[in-house]
């Protein structure tokens, strides 16, 4: 499986998520430009952490307009792996791959801290190797992380399954019903707060998110049927 | 040219932290009598064309860029015509 990272301007997490894929997973993984305009030889693609275009307007707004966009939804369309992290998952959003948004956290602060989540749905194509309802913990870094949708939307993703993260113990930003990562309805776009590449070696001081690449990259068949 | 000012909020529906802070803050001053803060934010957009033409645009930028709508509304307001 070929892998792209997308590189915004204001991307910072990129590094991280293509090491874990490469240095750790020992993946097929590219950077990709904004500016690209074909994702064409590509398996799956992966939106990272960071601030694109400062944030301004909204976090991950912006970014909906860049040349690689209309290659990233098309994947999605194919029913080909998209994820996303933090800043990837506020994209997500944006472009409206996933529904609802993430908004100003509760608390008004910028949280910076490995918290505990429940794996909710260990049936997709990101979680298969993690145990049905598995407390793992990941960090998360984050000023814009408070899950918003209606709740006609918030009832149709929990009878879907499609909330796979959900914050344990606590709720570090006010996202409602704890949603820390959720997919798309057909499962092949996920989109989540916390950063499990940041998870993926005993030196970094867990390995809880190594999993999730693995599950990727194990389960052969790429595409998710309809 | 005509200047349109276009302000967002969040939905009533919406919990709006800033707001609440900010009301907080207000309260300590003394001021219990402010019962609700709303934070929101304005772009004031200079646009070429006829009224009509103008308020078509600025509904078509507001829907597709500058609004949120799982969470904002917004409102919009002519300043200046010439």
């Amino acid at each position: 499986m070929k892998i792209a990272v997308i590189v915004f301007p204001g991307s910072n997490c990129d590094v991280d998520l293509y090491e874990a894929l490469h240095s750790v997973c020992h993946a097929d993984v590219e950077y990709v430009s904004h500016k690209e305009k074909s994702l064409d030889g590509f398996d799956a693609v992966m939106l990272p952490g960071g601030f694109s275009y400062g944030d301004y307007l909204r976090a991950g707004a912006i970014a909906r307009f860049t040349n690689i966009m209309p290659a990233v939804i098309r994947m999605a369309k194919e029913g080909k792996p998209v994820f996303g992290t933090c800043n990837g998952f506020q994209i997500l959003t944006e472009v409206g791959l996933l529904p609802g948004a993430l908004k100003r956290n509760d608390s008004q602060k910028f949280v910076c801290k490995t918290v505990p989540l429940e794996v909710v749905n260990n049936q997709t194509i990101f979680t298969r190797q993690y145990k049905d309802h598995e407390r793992i913990a990941l960090p998360i870094a984050h000023a814009d992380g408070s899950y918003f949708a209606d709740e006609q939307t918030l009832d149709r993703l929990e009878e879907n399954h499609q909330v796979v993260f959900r914050y344990a113990e606590e709720n570090p930003n006010g996202s409602l019903r704890n949603i820390a990562g959720i997919t798309n309805e057909r499962g092949n776009v996920l989109g989540m707060m916390p950063h499990p590449e940041r998870a993926v070696e005993a030196l970094l001081g867990s390995t809880a998110g190594l999993r999730l690449f693995k599950s990727l990259l194990e389960t052969g068949s790429a595409k998710v049927e309809e | 040219m005509t200047k349109v000012r276009i302000f967002v909020t969040y939905k009533q529906s919406v919990f709006d932290p800033q707001g609440e802070t900010i009301k907080d803050a207000i309260h300590t001053l003394g001021h219990d009598d402010v019962k609700d803060v709303q934070v929101g934010k304005f772009f004031d957009v200079t646009v070429d064309g006829s009224k009509d033409a103008v308020e078509k645009t600025v509904k078509e930028i507001a829907d597709q860029l500058l609004v949120n709508f799982n969470m904002e509304t917004y409102t919009y307001q002519v300043m200046e015509e010439d």
